[in-house]
């Protein structure tokens, strides 16, 4: 409780202006007529007596705000909303670097204002800007319009369409893109409006390739940074770099030798439909065997807490590996904390046949400094012989480069476009 | 009871963070907007400044006008590379129908006050665009103020579906400011 109380105070504290006590005091002036608490001023804050409950019950969180302005985009390390959009773009024939420039500049400007709870310019629904609900917007470019802007030389050789794995079955209609946007909010109308304000703006540019909506479990639900759980019931993303640490910087950041993406990053994006049906037959010892954790707590078959570090080179009586030699875990094992990739993945569940069969999975998003690098290797020895793999099948497949963040007079685009 | 207190004391945060976040949309939006520099006397500034793009033929810009001085100030012309020709219009209703015609006198901004324009009020009508105002592009403009001065400023491209040069009968004019 205490812990929330100054969460309200945080937010709360260094912000007030003259302004917000002025509305504030007709904040006040509602809620007596309309008959809502009014609250006591703590013995430390005479200035704001009288304020009061919000009439429109708004919580902290639909005003909460995440940063725009900064060396990185937002959307990244960002602690994941509960609501995720993604929307590719193809750029139209014809368009280039001075367009393509504009295109970023008119969305910049859009990200900013809604993002801190403004209405976009020619908002035509400004009254669902107020709630942010932490909005981030973040943009991605893929290979076709570093194609169109003619600066392919200055594309990652690894921001490209990844190598055919074995266990793909991709569909044209959740593959490629050349421009992508993601939206995350914890409030699934702010996304919603965030969508149709951008892609708006985007339309004159750019065709729509392909939308992917996502959600985690909703942000009052559990503790912020508590490991997501999948629609197959499985913990995931327990080994994910944290950010703020230097490890995280090494794995995320692009440090590479194109300079216009330092402070950026990589996006690969695979959507990884769950194969529920048969996942259904297995027994949990048998799903707890091909990822290597129990499916209660996500501790590794060889520990006792989540976040015990697996032992791989443990044997069982019979002088079998505990944790298979074919196990998600091991195959997916990367001792290296810089070289980990960080996952940042929703949930989908798009509908259900009439035979009961859900279309369902996971929009496995995950960021990375160099993808040849981290993300290839770990997407091989997956493909080659992880036993998850009975149960999950990719069908989407894109690849973006993440430009670094703006100041108030960028534009997100401008180290490679300007 | 306790429990009581503490819904109070979230709530509270909520009113204020919404609150400051508006002041703070403000001041980083008049930044863009004066970034081009301005002859003006400091009193005039606009927030928000967008033009509707156009291919060709007419448009409109929109913003608000915001007075921070003593006095009134009051906007008699404008002018933009973009267009020969650019009028101070309003929205009025005549016979029924709303029409949209120069206004008397200009755009007054209240002292410390401010003037909103907007899609079915008070505009900057940008006539005879000879080459299309793309989405994306940066439009300078400048206000001509009573009693000499003016003001420059630069608008963003915005494509928009509405503000159409004619309009409808009927149709909603919301937010007219006068």
């Amino acid at each position: 409780m205490s812990e929330r109380h100054d969460e309200a105070e945080r937010l709360s504290r260094p912000r007030l202006s003259r302004r917000a006590l002025l509305s504030g005091g007709a904040v006040v002036a509602a809620a007596a007529t309309s008959g809502a608490v009014v609250a006591r001023a703590s013995a430390d804050d005479t200035s704001t007596a009288g304020r009061t409950v919000d009439p429109e019950g708004n919580s902290p969180r639909a005003t909460a705000v995440e940063p725009f302005y900064g060396a990185h985009q937002a959307g990244v390390a960002t602690a994941p909303q509960a609501h995720a959009a993604f929307v590719a773009f193809d750029l139209r024939s014809g368009s280039d670097r001075e367009s393509v420039a504009r295109l970023m500049r008119v969305l910049t400007d859009d990200a900013r204002r809604i993002t801190q709870g403004q209405p976009a310019l020619a908002d035509t629904e400004p009254h669902l800007a107020v709630l942010p609900a932490r909005l981030t917007v973040t943009f991605g470019f893929g290979p076709g319009l570093f194609a169109a802007t003619k600066t392919s030389d200055q594309r990652p050789e690894s921001v490209a369409p990844l190598p055919a794995f074995g266990i793909d079955r991709l569909k044209e209609r959740w593959t490629g893109g050349d421009l992508l946007v993601q939206i995350c909010a914890d409030d699934p109308l702010t996304v919603t409006h965030a969508l149709r304000v951008l892609v708006k703006d985007a339309r004159s540019f750019a065709k729509v390739r392909w939308t992917q909506r996502g959600f985690r479990r909703a942000a009052h639900s559990q503790q912020p940074h508590t490991t997501q759980r999948n629609v197959m019931g499985q913990l995931d993303g327990t080994v994910n770099p944290v950010a703020g640490t230097p490890d995280f910087d090494r794995a995320v950041w692009f440090a590479g030798e194109q300079e216009w993406l330092r402070g950026g990053t990589t996006l690969v994006l695979r959507r990884i439909r769950a194969e529920m049906e048969t996942w259904d037959a297995a027994d949990t010892v048998a799903k707890e065997f091909t990822i290597g954790r129990r499916l209660t707590d996500g501790a590794p078959l060889t520990g006792a807490r989540e976040h015990d570090e697996p032992d791989l080179a443990r044997l069982t009586p019979a002088g079998l590996p505990v944790i298979s030699e074919y196990a998600h875990i091991r195959r997916a094992h990367v001792a290296d904390p810089g070289a980990r990739i960080l996952r940042r993945v929703y949930n989908y569940d798009e509908g259900v046949s009439a035979d009961g069969t859900a279309d369902t999975g996971l929009l496995f998003a995950s960021y990375q400094a160099d993808i040849a690098r981290q993300f290839i290797p770990i997407q091989q020895r997956l493909a080659e012989a992880d036993l998850l793999n009975e149960w999950t099948t990719p069908i989407g497949s894109a690849v973006f480069a993440v430009p670094p963040g703006c100041g108030p007079k960028g534009w997100i685009g401008e180290t490679l476009l300007s | 009871m306790f429990s009581r207190v503490m819904l109070v004391v979230l709530s509270l945060g909520a009113v204020t963070a919404t609150a400051a976040c508006g002041s703070e949309g403000t001041s980083s939006v008049s930044a863009v907007a004066a970034a081009s520099p301005s002859s003006a006397p400091a009193a005039l500034s606009i927030t928000d400044p967008w033009v509707k793009t156009a291919k060709k033929g007419m448009t409109a810009a929109f913003g608000t006008l915001v007075n921070n001085s003593d006095s009134d100030v009051t906007v008699i012309a404008g002018s933009t590379p973009a267009a020969p020709m650019v009028e101070l219009h309003e929205v009025v209703e005549s016979k029924g129908k709303m029409v949209m015609r120069p206004k008397k006198g200009g755009f007054v901004v209240p002292a410390h006050g401010s003037h909103v324009l907007q899609p079915g009020g008070d505009h900057i009508m940008v006539m005879d665009v000879p080459s299309e105002i793309k989405p994306g592009s940066e439009v300078p403009f400048t206000l001509e103020l009573k009693g000499g001065g003016t003001y420059t400023f630069t608008a963003l491209g915005k494509d928009f579906a509405g503000a159409k040069e004619n309009y409808q009968p009927g149709a909603d004019m919301g937010g007219m400011d006068e």
